[in-house]
């Protein structure tokens, strides 16, 4: 065989194959400070028989990449107030070697309507995904994530404190900057013997940096109430006699962009009055005047209540109940 | 084609002999075998051309393309017949998809050969699928004759998995 035909024809960049399955798993790369060990063996006859030989082998380590990702965890803007918010990011090693990275929260971001201020990074030590006080660990500076292995990914909270002043459908980002400590810079930037096992590190594709955005929106949430009364006297008329029987209407509509919890409309039963036992409503649908087995209760000596719960901006609701005047 | 197939038979033999009898007290081998391995370097010069260098490998990752490289020589006084080299892949790299696709490989830890396109894989459900470069093993290359003082150079191309 003429060899020097084999050799040319090994370097003949031809792509004969069009590959539609896909690659057998290997996404991560494999590890810094794997080796790799070339030997090749030849066997031939000669004279004398069959032999072998080996070649040398050839060793190359393999080097630390520097790669990590940031994103945000929110799936739209954090419905925010004044006072404490919590905005959760991810941070993912892309490297192939373990590594720690920085963790800059920057809350003067282009664009704000307000700005927060960073009360602390902390990042969730048990691994739930919320912000749980006194439970996950907040960073003390310079805020940095423990050790990192390949494509191990961290859940991170940046705390913010949103001023009073605030102003509904205002909205803030925050940024979170996530760098190796081993260095950052123009992919390919190298930084000699910093890598696993003495190797190099070297930076890659993600400039060993990487930023996401959160968002802030502020829903101010607050609820009008208003409450009318239609009166039926014993004769069909509208006069306010002894028998009539008044009708009170309470229409809550929350306000705002936001959600506010344990919303309950109560009233007292007026005085020169008596409560039309079962006729208490919500928006058309009869209560009983039991408490414990549905949201609302009533009696005379109490008066009505009906507890709604979580609320949100837009809605409206309509308790009813119904007296007779002495 | 059918030529190809003559000799990788005729290989298969050489190598089973090869076991049965172990090389003892033989004289010096007659061939020499050097491996190297090259990291390939790609740039562009002042003018847009795109340059493709290979320097020994200093910083080396994921993704980097190496060649290996083993250099043969016929140091003896006679010919060497059915010359057969056989390079286990390192585990870290896989073949890079340009390789020759004649290149005589292996997806079975050497047990089977053949160009890449005629193999398949047996997966894990008991269906097979077309094989892939980074499904090979092995690569080898068969020479039928080397003459006293040729010498030559066997390369293959990998990429850092």
């Amino acid at each position: 065989m003429d060899t020097q035909k084999l050799i040319s024809s090994l370097f003949a960049t031809s792509v004969l194959m069009t590959f539609t399955l896909s690659a057998p798993a290997m996404a991560e790369g494999v590890d810094a400070g794997s080796l790799i060990e070339n030997t090749a063996t030849a066997t031939f006859e000669d004279g004398e028989g069959s032999r072998t030989v080996d070649s040398n082998t050839v060793t190359v380590q393999v080097d630390e990449l520097l790669d990590v990702t940031v994103t945000t965890q929110d799936s739209g803007p954090l419905p925010s107030e004044p006072g404490q918010s919590v905005l959760t990011f991810e941070v993912t090693n892309q490297g192939n070697g373990p590594e720690e990275f920085t963790l800059t929260a920057n809350p003067d971001v282009a664009g704000n309507d307000f700005d927060t201020t960073v009360t602390s990074i902390a990042v969730d030590t048990n691994g739930n995904g919320v912000y749980d006080e006194g439970v996950d660990a907040i960073l003390t500076g310079p805020e940095t994530t423990p050790t990192l292995v390949a494509d191990e990914a961290i859940t991170v909270f940046v705390i913010v404190e949103v001023p009073s002043g605030v102003s509904n459908d205002e909205t803030s980002d925050v940024e979170l900057l996530a760098e190796a400590v081993t260095g950052t810079g123009e992919p390919g930037t190298t930084f000699a013997g910093a890598g696993v096992d003495g190797g190099d590190a070297i930076v890659g594709t993600t400039g060993a940096n990487g930023t996401a955005t959160g968002s802030l929106l502020i829903g101010l949430t607050n609820v009008d109430l208003t409450k009318a009364v239609s009166l039926v006297d014993p004769f069909g008329g509208t006069s306010a006699v002894p028998g009539s029987v008044a009708t009170f209407t309470i229409t809550a509509e929350v306000l705002g962009t936001g959600s506010l919890d344990s919303l309950v409309i109560s009233d007292g039963i007026p005085d020169d009055t008596t409560y039309v036992l079962g006729s208490l409503a919500l928006d058309g649908a009869p209560l009983t005047d039991a408490s414990g087995d549905d949201a609302g209760e009533a009696s005379a000596a109490t008066g009505i209540a009906v507890d709604i719960g979580t609320v949100n901006g837009g809605d409206t609701f309509a308790v009813t109940f119904d007296v007779t005047v002495n | 084609m059918s030529n190809f197939k003559h000799v990788l038979i005729t290989v298969a033999l050489a190598v089973s002999a090869a076991l049965a009898s172990p090389a003892l007290a033989q004289e010096a081998d007659p061939v020499s075998l050097s491996g190297d391995v090259k990291a390939v370097v790609n740039s562009v010069d002042d003018e847009g051309n795109s340059i493709t260098q290979l320097v020994e490998p200093s910083t080396i990752v994921p993704g980097d393309r190496l060649v290996f490289g083993t250099d043969y020589s016929n140091t003896g006084e006679e010919p060497v017949k059915n010359f057969v080299v056989t390079n286990p892949l390192p585990g870290p790299v896989r073949l890079a998809s340009d390789a020759d696709a004649d290149l005589t490989v292996s997806v079975d830890g050497g047990k089977t050969w053949g160009i890449l396109a005629g193999l398949n894989v047996t997966l894990e459900d008991g269906t097979s699928r077309t094989a892939q470069h980074a499904d090979v093993t092995h690569v080898r290359w068969i020479l039928a004759e080397i003459a006293p003082g040729e010498s030559g150079r066997l390369e293959y191309p990998a990429i850092i998995r």
